[in-house]
């Protein structure tokens, strides 16, 4: 279970998180929306500790994030797989090495037979070919850079799953692809999945419980049908631009 | 008057504040990498992969500059001392020059601009394209995958380099000092042995050493601290090369200093 209590965070002058609330229970999958620029992936950096909180608690099963020490936070990030907006993966190794950099059982790590085998099984579950394992990240399209990360991510079989803009810069039909992959993922692994997006469309199809971020604050939570009808204003407004788009009701 | 003078005291004020952030952060990011060497696992093909590149690759460039400097000095003091000094002095200068000082500073400087630069823009892009922050959020170490390899690499190849320069600067001034003057074999050997102490060549790699910490850590350092995309791994480089730059001659006088006693 991930608790998020009065989370403060400011860049300079520039307040991003401004006492955030946020819960996720486990096994469910939860879309934290919100306009471009207010925060979002920065609360989800708080989560697995690439970001200290100026105030507030960030507990993930109990454990205080960031009190933790460096070696307890190599070992608790080792249960959550994150996938970063562009893919980062990294551009000097192959597939099959970044998936491998994902296993982390270090036995199993050196274990080159359950490697190939563990870099075959990851990419089927992100719908690759095992032969894309040979192929640098350059030689990937958008769309199967983004599989990549994910397929990274799960190597070392995690319990939670921190998606950062998983659908940002494809087109609908792949961000369509990617939607499907995180639902089919959180049910065939039992993995609690937060999925930070913009996109309203593929939040509302994937997502168990939605919230969104504005000016710091989470100013709601709750089931899709709970926000279709919400009267909150803010949560009117950002819903209503993409009720406006035809592909929603699509 | 008054504003212009609060004006300057805020620009020194974050200034000294900036630097001593900047000192700060790097003695935590030096601990960092020193941790990080307990994973010899981790770091030791790396480190091969990188001296490999770093020698290989800078090998040429090296041996080109150091042949030229050695040239020139062998040519500039048969020029100032033709008819005043007798010629075997040629070697001793010549010998002096390459190995107390142009061996060393000419390529940490080189050093500097090929593999600072190098080291600067590719950690500034992996940080910039979230690869540093991927890497730990897999519950692995920058230090022990990113920097321990690239500073060990460093470490031994940039003396290893230097070692060359000295050698290669020698002979091209032995070479060119004799096209040119009449200065025998016997000579040269002859100055170059009068005022050799095997100190020399130990001062010359321990300064070889001490720049090439210099050159490598600030680069790691400064690629890791890359911000604000493609402009930001520009500055990176470029700080990188301006501030190793510096240091090496600012270590140069520190330790010429303390190494020589004088």
């Amino acid at each position: 279970m991930i608790q998020l209590r009065g989370v403060k965070k400011r860049f300079g002058s520039q307040i991003v998180l401004d006492g955030v609330d946020f819960d996720v229970q486990e096994g469910e999958t939860v879309a934290l929306m919100g306009p471009s620029g207010t925060g979002k992936s920065v609360l989800l950096k708080h989560v697995i500790g690439l970001i200290k909180p100026d105030a507030g608690t960030i507990l993930v099963d109990e454990r205080d994030v960031s009190h933790l020490k460096r070696r307890e936070l190599a070992e608790f990030r080792s249960h959550i797989g994150y996938v970063f907006q562009n893919g980062a993966l990294f551009d000097s190794m192959d597939v099959s090495e970044n998936i491998r950099l994902g296993i982390s059982d270090e036995d199993r790590y050196n274990d080159l037979t359950y490697v190939r085998d563990r870099v075959k099984q990851c990419l089927a579950l992100v719908n690759l070919q095992p032969d894309v394992a040979l192929k640098y990240p350059a030689e990937l399209s958008g769309g199967m850079r983004k599989r990549v990360g994910i397929a990274r991510a799960i190597a070392g079989q995690p319990k939670y799953l921190l998606y950062d803009e998983p659908t940002s810069g494809l087109d609908p039909v792949n961000a369509d692809i990617i939607d499907s992959l995180v639902q089919r993922l959180a049910a065939e692994l039992g993995v609690t999945s937060v999925m930070v997006t913009h996109d309203v469309r593929g939040a509302f199809r994937v997502a168990h419980r939605l919230a969104l971020l504005t000016s710091g604050k989470i100013v709601m939570q709750g089931t899709p049908q709970e926000f279709l009808v919400s009267q909150h204003p803010q949560v009117k407004e950002f819903l209503e631009r993409d009720f406006d788009n035809p592909s929603f009701a699509a | 008057m008054a504003t212009r003078t609060l004006a300057i005291e805020r620009v020194i004020g974050n200034w000294v504040l900036d630097a001593a952030s900047n000192v700060g952060r790097l003695t935590y990011f030096t601990l960092d990498a020193i941790r990080g060497l307990a994973e010899v696992k981790i770091w030791w093909p790396r480190m091969l992969a990188e001296a490999w590149n770093i020698g290989v690759g800078s090998l040429f460039i090296v041996a080109l500059i150091s042949s030229f400097a050695g040239a020139v000095t062998a040519l500039q003091t048969g020029y100032q001392f033709t008819g005043s000094l007798p010629y075997y002095i040629v070697g001793t200068l010549v010998v002096s020059s390459i190995v107390l000082e142009l061996g060393p500073v000419l390529t940490a400087l080189i050093l500097a601009g090929r593999i600072g630069a190098r080291y600067a823009a590719e950690l500034g892009t992996m940080r910039v394209t979230e690869q540093i922050d991927a890497l730990e959020s897999l519950g692995r170490s920058p230090a022990s995958h990113l920097v321990v390899p690239r500073v060990l690499a460093g470490l031994i190849m940039i003396p290893a380099l230097t070692i060359i320069a000295n050698l290669t600067g020698i002979l091209a001034g032995w070479l060119s000092v004799k096209l040119v003057l009449p200065v025998t074999d016997a000579d040269f050997t002859y100055g170059a042995q009068s005022y050799w102490r095997p100190w020399d060549a130990w001062y010359s790699v321990i300064k070889s050493f001490f720049f090439a910490g210099s050159i490598t850590l600030i680069s790691c350092y400064m690629g890791f601290s890359t911000q604000q995309g493609a402009e930001g791994v520009g500055k990176s480089t470029t700080g990188a090369v301006v501030t190793s730059s510096v240091l090496i001659l600012l270590l140069d006088t520190v330790l010429t200093r303390l190494l020589l006693n004088q």
